[in-house]
Parts: structure tokens; C-alpha cells; sequence
């Protein structure tokens, strides 16, 4: 227990250390002069000399290195080449579309996949098999922005023309400030993320119900006369709760750091829209603090998979 | 009595494993259809140059006379464009056959190049083992969990978007799966009464790793290789369709979504997101099929059809 915990602290420390390194040697070291970014084209050179060293630009890199990495765990991720805004302020005021996008997402990819995987999995090779797999074929294979554009076309643009709004074109409502707007502007984005989400966990699901559901524990469930309803959700769906976690654990922890395809297809200024802005405008800072961010989350996802391991498993325990 | 001699004698043909192999393949009509799929695309995209002598349109160049409406909006499908036009009155089909180029080479190189470093490593981590092992595991676990498109987008916004730095971006996220299949295939080799025969006779490891045990994972290397075509394309398309990619105004099918994105001219030009979106579909799905085809005929008797644990969802 105390290894399993020590390797996943070492494991979480690594990730952020390596990512860090990485976007610091992208800013300090790359091509391209940060105090000109800053400064601009026309500042002089004495300027710019006195720019690098109130930024601590002329510090040895080792030295630029750590006072990064104290500043960034502090929440301090500098400030914008842009507007000079705090870039955790930036980040901040995005995190509510994307929060919002992901969670909601979640729950109706989980709610389509798992059933799907399930059924698909209880009679193999049957024809409700083939209609899963054949679901989590097209669900693997569908890039997630044509099935974006394609669903703002039939679903928006489409009935609008006949003269009524089914959905709106995008955009986001805060939720506080009515949910039901909140709700139906998420709609579209919710439904074409989840539909390609859902077929990594009905693939997933059913890989690992067909191989439970020949095991002896099973065989032993339906031999003391249990419902096969109940031996199909209590003994086999709890077999694949562990790599679903798993899986979950990546999606959500990787979509959080920016749904960056979604929002770009749909106009939600949510933390990809802004790494996508921000690439677009050259201004590192903010990339810096999105794949900062973004680590966090994947940390932070990793040590919430790791406790709930502890209590569906208790092998490690 | 004598009818013995009369009939015919029973002909044992005997068929070599690739053979068989191909009997089983193309009697799976779907695999059968991806693969008529991807060799009418592979056509194509070779022909590119053909269409764009044939309609005696260019890929890049603007007809803003025959090709854009008095109200400089596309025109649909037509006699002279087939495939219609798009924003800047450029013909699609051409566009298309050589974005057909693009996506083939990348998703083609990319997953060769990210199999033969992921076959590498694993081949390296599984039979070596030891400290050797759990580095190179943790450095898959690594890759794996770093945000792949976001790192993308912070690569590319240093070096600017090329082609070559598409390509190194897919091949660095995407050998992980591999590396991990091979070593937990190696792990159950390595033990195996052939690899101690070929070392109690004196092979050295490279030898036992290149001649007994990689020919023992030639089928998982193929499906897998197989499968990671699609998901490259897709990670091409998607960088394409961000801005990050092939730079305009070479065609590229992400690139000419991105297009159709802008301004949101799709919403009156239909077929400039049907044309390329189901164009990349089709594509990806049937080399998906084709994969799945190669892993049932390359190993009758695996009964459950496994598939890889591939983090193909991040792209999103």
C-alpha cells in the first residue's frame, strides 16, 4: 500500500517536472526573443536590457528554472504578451464553459456507452452485438469535428432554414444565469463529444465482460440462482469498473486541460479556445499556463482514480 | 473390386500461411470492401495530377470568374466542378485527390515510423528487464499521459506548422501503444523453450531478439501498425483543421474543413463539409476494418476479437 502510494507520488512529481522542463525549454530556450515579444518591434535596446532583467531574463537558465517552477506552484503563471492580464485570471474566467462541456459530456458518454457495451457483450455475435460493434466502429472512426460540423448542419442550420431553432449555433450561457439556456446551448456540444467518447467505453466495457463472463466466479453466481440480471450487473459490470476508471480518469483529465477541437467547432471560450488563441497570437505565456493547468488536472485526476482503486479493489489494499 | 484403382486419388494441396491468411481475409466481404476502399483512395491520390490535367483545374489556383457566384459564394457541384467549389472558387475534387496525398503519406509514415520505435522499445524493455524495463515502461506511461494535442499546439506554436513537424508530433504520441503490446508479448517469449534452445547455443541477445522472437510478433505488429494508419490521419486531420498543420494553401483534408469552418460558409455550401468529412470518414473506417479483417485472418483462433487500449479518445 505504502509502494503503491510512494510510485504514484513519484509517478505525479515526474509528469509535472517533465512537462514543466518542457514548456520552459519552448519559451527560454526556443527561437524568439521573450523581452521583444513583450517590448514589441520598436523598443530600444536599452529597453529590452532593462526588460530582461526585471524579468530575471539574464539569470543563469538553471536559475530561470526554478524561480519558474516556485512562481507556477505559487499559481503565479506570469502574465499575458497581450493585455498583460494575469494568465490565471485568463484561464480562470474559461474554466466554467469547459468544466461544463466535459462534466455534462461525461455523464451521457458513460450513460451510451456502458449499456451499449453491456448488451453488446451479453450476446456475442448475436445481432445486437453486431449493432454495437458496429456503433463503436463508426464511433472510433468519426473525426470528432466532422461529426461536429455535421451535426450543427442537420441540427441547426438545417431546421432553421425550415424556419424554427432546434439548437443554437453555440456559444455559452453561464449556468447561474439560467440553466435551461445553459443546458440547450451545451446540447449539440455534449452530444458529439459523447457519441465519440461512448465507443471507447463500449468497446472497453465489452471486451471485459466477454472475458469475465466466462469465469468460475460467474458460473458460481448463476449456479445459486441469481437472476442473470443481477449476475451480469453485480459480478460482471464490477469487473470492468477498475479499467473504466481508469480510461475515465485520462478522458477527463485530458478534455479539462481544453476540449480544444469541440470548442473550436462550436465557439466555447473555454480553456482550448484560449491555447488555440493563444498559439494564433504567439503569445506563450498563456500555452505555458494551459499545459501547466492541464498537468494539474491529469495529477490531480490521478490521485482521485488511485483512491477510488483502494475501495473498488481490495487487492491493493 | 477393382473400383478402387478408378476413382480419383484425394489432391492435398498444401497452402503456405500466407495464403491462408489472404483465403481467410477475402472471404470476409467487409474487409474485402475496405480494402477495394483504400486501393481506389491509394489510385486517387496517385492520380491526382491526372484530374488536375483532366478538369484543367490546378489545386491552389482561384476561379473567381467560373467558380464563385456573383455573390462570391461557392457554387455547388456541376458540370465543370464535380465536387464544387470552395470559399476562394477552388475546385474540390482536386483539392481532394491531393489531400488524399497528404493524409495517406502522413497516416502511412507516421504509423511506420512510430511501430518501428514502439517494437524497438518494447522488444528492448520486455527482454532485458530490470532497471532497463521499468525506465522505458515509465517513459510509455509518461508519453501517455501527457496532453498530446496541447503539447501539439505549444510545439507548433514555437517551430510554426510543416508537414515534417506534423509527422515527428503524431510519431512521438503515438508509439506508446505499441511499445507496451510488443513487451507483454516478449515478457511471455522470452521464457519460452526456443529462446533458451537459440541461447544454450550460444545466440546473443540481439540475435534472440531479431531472429526468435520478432518473427513470433509479426501478427500483433501488423494489426496494430494497421490501426494506427486512422488514428495518424485523424491527428493529421485534426492539427490540419486547428491551423497547426499543412500550411495553406497546400490542400489537406483537416486543412479544407477548416475552411469550410471559417465564416461558417458550410452552412450554405454543403459539400464543402460532406465532400472532405466523409471523405476522411470512409477513410479512417475502412482501414479500422481492414485492421480488424487482418487481426481475425491473421489469428483464427483468437475467439474473442480484442482490441487495443489505445488512448484514441484524447484527440478531441
Amino acid at each position: 500500500m505504502i509502494s503503491f502510494i510512494a510510485s504514484r507520488a513519484a509517478f505525479a512529481g515526474f509528469l509535472l517536472l517533465t512537462l514543466s522542463s518542457f514548456v520552459f525549454i519552448l519559451f527560454f530556450v526556443a527561437p524568439g526573443d521573450p523581452a521583444r515579444m513583450i517590448a514589441g518591434e520598436r523598443a530600444t535596446e536599452a529597453q529590452l536590457v532593462q526588460l530582461r532583467s526585471n524579468l530575471g531574463l539574464d539569470r543563469p537558465i538553471p536559475e530561470q528554472y526554478v524561480k519558474f517552477l516556485g512562481r507556477a506552484i505559487q499559481g503565479d503563471l506570469g502574465f499575458s504578451y497581450r493585455n498583460q492580464q494575469p494568465v490565471i485570471m485568463l484561464i480562470a474566467n474559461r474554466m466554467p464553459a469547459t468544466l461544463s462541456l466535459v462534466l455534462g459530456a461525461m455523464v451521457l458518454w458513460l450513460m451510451i456507452g456502458i449499456p451499449i457495451g453491456i448488451v453488446s457483450a451479453i450476446s456475442p455475435g448475436g445481432i445486437k452485438d453486431r449493432l454495437g460493434q458496429s456503433f463503436i466502429l463508426i464511433g472510433l472512426s468519426f473525426p470528432t469535428f466532422v461529426l461536429g460540423m455535421m451535426a450543427l448542419y442537420f441540427l441547426y442550420f438545417l431546421p432553421r432554414q425550415a424556419g424554427f431553432t432546434l439548437f443554437p449555433p453555440g456559444g455559452y450561457k453561464p449556468f447561474l444565469a439560467d440553466p435551461w439556456l445553459w443546458a440547450w446551448h451545451l446540447a449539440l456540444p455534449w452530444m458529439t463529444l459523447a457519441l465519440v467518447t461512448a465507443a471507447v467505453y463500449a468497446r472497453l466495457t465489452r471486451g471485459q465482460m466477454l472475458e469475465v463472463m466466462g469465469e468460475d466466479y460467474i458460473r458460481t453466481a448463476r449456479a445459486k440462482g441469481l437472476p442473470e440480471w443481477k449476475v451480469t450487473l453485480r459480478h460482471g459490470l464490477r469487473s470492468t469498473l477498475t479499467p473504466l476508471l481508469t480510461q475515465l480518469g485520462a478522458d477527463v483529465a485530458t478534455l479539462l486541460g481544453g476540449a480544444i477541437v469541440i470548442e473550436q467547432v462550436f465557439g466555447l471560450q473555454g480553456v482550448g479556445a484560449l491555447a488555440v488563441q493563444a498559439v494564433q497570437s504567439q503569445d506563450r505565456p498563456i500555452i505555458i499556463g494551459v499545459v501547466l493547468l492541464a498537468g494539474a488536472f491529469i495529477v490531480v485526476t490521478n490521485i482521485i482514480v488511485d483512491a477510488l482503486y483502494v475501495l473498488l479493489d481490495p487487492r491493493i489494499r | 473390386m477393382t473400383d478402387v484403382t478408378t476413382t480419383a486419388p484425394v489432391i492435398v494441396v498444401q497452402r503456405g500461411s500466407l495464403e491462408l491468411t489472404l483465403r481467410r481475409l477475402t472471404s470476409d466481404r467487409v474487409s474485402v470492401a475496405a480494402l477495394v476502399f483504400i486501393c481506389l483512395l491509394m489510385a486517387f491520390a496517385l492520380g491526382a495530377p491526372l484530374i488536375e490535367a483532366w478538369t484543367g483545374h490546378s489545386p491552389i489556383k482561384q476561379y473567381r470568374e467560373a467558380g464563385l457566384t456573383a455573390m462570391g459564394l461557392p457554387v455547388g457541384p456541376n458540370a465543370e466542378f464535380l465536387l464544387g467549389t470552395d470559399h476562394l472558387g477552388r475546385d474540390v475534387l482536386v483539392r481532394l485527390a491531393y489531400g488524399a496525398r497528404v493524409s495517406l503519406i502522413v497516416g502511412v509514415l507516421a504509423s511506420f515510423a512510430a511501430s518501428l520505435i514502439g517494437v524497438t522499445v518494447g522488444l528492448v524493455a520486455g527482454y532485458v528487464g530490470g532497471w532497463t524495463d521499468m525506465i522505458l515502461s515509465r517513459t510509455v506511461d509518461l508519453v501517455m499521459s501527457v496532453p498530446f494535442l496541447l503539447c501539439a499546439l505549444a510545439l507548433v506554436s514555437v517551430f510554426g506548422p510543416s508537414l515534417i513537424l506534423s509527422v515527428a508530433v503524431i510519431v512521438f504520441f503515438s508509439w506508446t501503444t505499441m511499445a507496451r503490446v510488443v513487451r507483454g508479448q516478449v515478457i511471455s517469449l522470452r521464457q519460452r523453450e526456443f529462446v533458451q534452445a537459440s541461447r544454450s547455443l550460444g545466440a546473443g541477445p540481439l540475435s534472440i531478439m531479431a531472429i526468435d522472437i520478432l518473427p513470433n510478433l509479426s501478427v500483433p505488429i501488423i494489426v496494430y501498425a494497421t490501426i494506427m494508419i486512422p488514428s495518424s490521419i485523424v491527428f493529421e486531420a485534426t492539427l490540419s483543421f486547428l491551423g497547426l498543420g499543412i500550411v495553406p494553401p497546400a490542400p489537406s483534408w483537416g486543412g479544407m474543413l477548416a475552411d469550410a469552418a471559417s465564416n461558417s460558409i458550410y452552412l450554405v455550401a454543403w459539400w464543402l463539409v460532406l465532400v472532405p468529412g466523409l471523405a476522411l470518414l470512409l477513410t479512417t473506417l475502412s482501414f479500422n476494418l481492414l485492421g480488424d479483417g487482418l487481426r481475425d485472418a491473421l489469428d483464427p483462433k483468437a475467439a474473442v476479437v480484442r482490441h487495443p487500449e489505445a488512448k484514441q479518445s484524447s484527440a478531441r
